[in-house]
C-alpha cells in the first residue's frame, strides 16, 4: 500500500488505558477531590507541569484531567485534582482507596520549565486551575536556587472553595514565596481579601522583563488577567496560559479540542499568549 | 505506466474469486441508490454508479467501531484492545473519495498512529475508478483539484467501454491482478482508447469555484468575520447531516457500551459532528463554539482552511454529497463562491486604490 507508511500491523492501541489503583481520596471542598494514583514497578509519570491524562471508568467514558502533582514528587504515584462536574467525575468522586481507575497518557505539551529558569514566576490561577497550576508550583519550589521571585495570586469565588489549603498556609509562611489570596464571596470567618483575582494585581510590582507570567481558570477569568499581565509590560511571550478545551482523544484525532487550526491535545494545552493571541477561537 | 486490459465480462468473475479470500465493499444497487455495501456471495458491484449517499470513508471508519473490549471475571477487569484483522477490498472508488481516503491516512498516521485505523487500512485494497462524468449538479471535483486519481491505489479502472484499462499502483496490486483477474497486456490501440477517453473527459467537467483552490485558505482568513456566517448560522438546522456524509470528516466520540450483566462491555469510537451544540461543550460547562453560525464557521474553515494547512491535503474534495444532505440548501461552493465575490470586488477596490 503506497499512501499508508510501513507501520506493521500492531495489537497495540493508544485508546488502551492502564488500570490503575487509587491509594489515597482527599476531600479538597465540597466539589473537588484528591486522587493518589499509585504507579506499578515503582516506576515515575515522565510528566511536565501542564500535562493531562485521559482517566476512564469503564462504562462511563472518559475525560482528560490535568495533573496536579510536580514531575519533582510523582514518583511511585501522581494526584489528580477532580472536579465532580459530570457522570465520568460523579463516579470517581466515589472511588474509595483500592478502586482501580483506567488512565492513558500523559499527553499534551506542558509549560517549558527549563525557560523559565533564573525569572521571576508570577503564578495566578483561579479557583480549579490551581490544580494544574500546582504542579508547576512544586516543580519550581522544588527547585528554587534556580528561579527568582515567586508570587502566587490565588483567587476563588468563595473561602470554601480553595483548594490546597493546608499547601496554601505553607506557601504563605515560607519566606521565599509570596502568596496572596482573594475571593469573590467572602463569609464571616474570611478575614483575607475581598475581591476577583485581577483585584490583586494593583498593589504588584514586577520586573516585567525579568518575569514569565503563568495563569490558569475558567475561560471568562483569561481577558482579565491578560489584560493585568500585559498592562504591567510582561512580554507576550512570557505569559503562559493552559487552555481549557475538550480534549476526548488525547492524541490528535477527534477534533474536539480544536482551536483554529490547532489542536489543544498535541500543540497545548499549555500556550504563550504570543502562540495563540492570533487564533481567532483561543480566547472565547 | 504500465496498463492492463480486462474485459468488463471477466470482471464478476474477479469480483466472485476475490470474495473467496476478501471481504468486498463495492457500490451496489440497495433501495433504488447506489451505496457502498458489502457484497455477498451472487450481489454484482455497479461500476456505472454516479455518487453514492455515504462516501466509501466507513469501511476505514466505521460509523461505530469497537476500540477496546472489557472482560470482568470474579471481579478482576481485562481490557483488550480489539483491531481489525479482516482482509478487504475497497472497489469502485472514485477519485474524489480517494483524495479524502489519502487525507485520512494522513490524519491516522502521522502524529500518533491510530493502530485500529491504521491496521484496517493496511488490510484494504483499493480498486479506484476513473470518472468520466460529472456524477452530481453540486459537485465541484475539477476545480478542487481532486478528478485527477491520486496515487493512493492498488488497482485503478478506467471504462473503455467494453474494457477496463487497469493502473497498477502497488504491488499488493499487482499480486491482486495476477490472481484474481483475466487481464491482457495493453496494446498500442488500448494506449489510444484509453487517451482517448481522458481527453474527452476533462471537457466534460467545468471549474465552478470562482477562484483558484489555492487560493480558498486566504479567502477563508479573510473572512473569518464576515456576516454571512451568521445569515448562515440563522438557517442551519445544526443537524450534522453535512458532517455525516462528508469523506473528509473524521472527528469521533468515544462511548462506553455495557452488557447488561454489567461484566462485559466495550468502548466505541462513534462518527461525531462539529454542527451538534455539545462539541466543544466541556464538562464546566462552557461551550466554545455556542452560536450555530460559529459552528458552521467551524466547519467551512476546516474545509477551505484548516485542513490544508494542518495536513497539506484539500479539506473538502468537492463531492456535493453535503449540498445534496442539507434540508436548508447550503451548499459548499455557493458559499466560497459567494466570499470569492465579495474578496473579487475587494481586490478591484485595492486595485483602484493603489491607482
Amino acid at each position: 500500500m503506497s499512501a499508508v507508511p510501513s507501520l506493521g500491523l500492531t495489537n497495540s492501541s493508544v485508546y488502551m488505558p492502564q488500570l490503575l489503583e487509587i491509594v489515597d481520596v482527599r476531600v479538597m471542598s465540597a466539589q473537588e477531590k484528591l486522587f493518589t494514583i499509585e504507579l506499578p514497578f515503582s516506576t515515575s509519570l515522565m510528566h511536565k507541569p501542564g500535562q493531562f491524562l485521559e482517566v476512564s471508568i469503564f462504562g462511563l467514558g472518559e475525560a482528560p484531567i490535568s495533573i496536579s502533582s510536580s514531575p519533582s514528587r510523582s514518583v511511585h504515584a501522581f494526584e489528580l485534582c477532580v472536579r465532580c462536574a459530570g457522570m465520568l467525575t460523579r463516579a470517581v468522586h466515589q472511588c474509595e482507596p483500592g478502586d482501580r481507575i483506567g488512565i492513558r497518557g500523559p499527553f499534551g505539551r506542558g509549560f517549558p520549565i527549563e525557560r523559565f529558569k533564573g525569572k521571576d514566576i508570577l503564578f495566578a490561577p483561579g479557583g480549579l486551575g490551581l490544580a494544574p497550576l500546582r504542579s508547576l508550583i512544586w516543580e519550581v519550589l522544588d527547585d528554587r536556587n534556580n528561579f527568582g521571585q515567586v508570587t502566587i495570586l490565588y483567587g476563588a469565588r468563595n473561602p470554601s472553595e480553595l483548594l490546597f489549603r493546608d499547601e496554601l498556609d505553607e506557601w504563605a509562611v515560607r519566606d521565599d514565596v509570596e502568596l496572596y489570596v482573594t475571593v469573590d464571596n467572602p463569609d464571616a470567618d474570611w478575614s483575607g481579601n475581598v475581591g476577583v483575582i485581577t483585584t490583586l494585581f494593583s498593589n504588584l510590582r514586577v520586573s516585567p522583563r525579568n518575569t514569565v507570567a503563568v495563569t490558569c481558570g475558567p475561560p471568562v477569568m483569561y481577558r482579565f488577567v491578560l489584560m493585568e499581565l500585559l498592562g504591567k509590560g510582561i512580554p507576550e511571550g512570557n505569559i503562559w496560559l493552559s487552555l481549557e478545551r475538550r480534549m476526548k482523544c488525547g492524541v490528535g484525532k477527534c477534533g474536539h479540542c480544536q482551536i483554529d487550526h490547532i489542536y489543544t491535545c498535541q500543540e497545548g494545552p499549555a500556550f504563550s499568549y504570543a502562540e495563540i493571541r492570533h487564533l481567532e477561537e483561543a480566547l472565547r | 505506466m504500465l496498463l492492463k486490459i480486462l474485459s468488463k465480462s471477466d470482471l464478476p468473475d474477479a469480483v466472485e474469486r476475490l470474495g473467496q479470500r476478501y471481504r468486498i465493499i463495492a457500490p451496489m444497487l440497495h433501495e433504488g441508490q447506489t451505496v457502498f455495501k458489502e457484497l455477498l456471495p451472487g450481489d454484482a458491484p455497479d461500476m456505472e454508479y454516479r455518487t453514492t449517499p455515504l462516501p466509501p470513508k466507513k469501511a476505514l471508519l466505521p460509523p461505530r467501531e469497537e476500540l477496546i473490549q472489557l472482560q470482568s471475571t470474579n471481579g478482576e477487569s481485562r481490557l483488550e484492545p480489539v483491531l481489525d484483522v479482516q482482509p478487504a477490498v475497497l472497489l469502485g472508488v472514485h477519485t474524489c473519495d480517494l483524495h479524502a481516503i489519502g487525507l485520512l491516512d494522513k490524519v491516522f498516521t502521522e502524529g500518533v498512529p491510530d493502530q485500529h485505523y491504521i491496521n484496517r487500512r493496511r488490510l484494504t485494497k483499493i480498486i479506484s475508478l476513473e470518472c468520466l462524468e460529472p456524477c452530481s449538479e453540486h459537485s465541484f471535483c475539477k476545480s478542487m483539484g481532486t478528478l485527477a486519481v491520486p496515487e493512493s491505489f492498488d488497482l485503478h479502472l478506467t471504462d473503455l467501454g467494453s474494457d477496463y484499462a487497469v493502473e497498477i499502483g502497488s504491488k499488493a496490486g499487482l499480486n491482486l491482478l495476477w490472481k484474481f483477474f483475466t487481464i491482457r497486456d495493453a496494446g498500442d490501440d488500448d494506449y489510444a482508447r484509453l487517451n482517448k477517453a481522458m481527453s474527452e473527459k476533462w471537457s466534460r467537467f467545468n471549474y465552478r469555484l470562482d477562484i483558484d483552490a489555492t487560493e480558498l485558505p486566504g479567502l477563508m482568513s479573510l473572512n473569518y468575520a464576515d456576516e454571512l456566517w451568521e445569515e448562515l448560522g440563522q438557517q442551519c438546522l445544526s443537524c450534522g447531516a453535512c458532517n455525516l456524509v462528508c469523506p473528509t470528516c473524521f472527528c469521533f466520540d468515544v462511548q462506553d457500551e455495557i452488557d447488561v450483566d454489567l461484566r462485559s462491555g466495550v468502548r466505541t469510537r462513534v462518527w461525531d459532528s462539529c454542527q451538534l451544540a455539545r462539541f466543544a461543550l466541556v464538562a464546566g460547562g462552557h461551550n466554545f463554539r455556542i452560536r450555530r453560525g460559529d459552528r458552521l464557521r467551524h466547519r467551512f474553515m476546516r474545509k477551505g482552511k484548516y485542513i490544508q494547512e494542518m495536513y497539506d491535503r484539500p479539506g473538502c474534495v468537492g463531492c456535493g454529497r453535503c449540498a445534496q444532505a442539507c434540508p436548508v440548501d447550503i451548499k459548499p461552493l455557493d458559499v466560497f463562491n459567494r466570499l470569492a465575490a465579495g474578496h473579487v470586488n475587494q481586490s478591484e477596490m485595492k486595485k483602484e486604490a493603489i491607482v
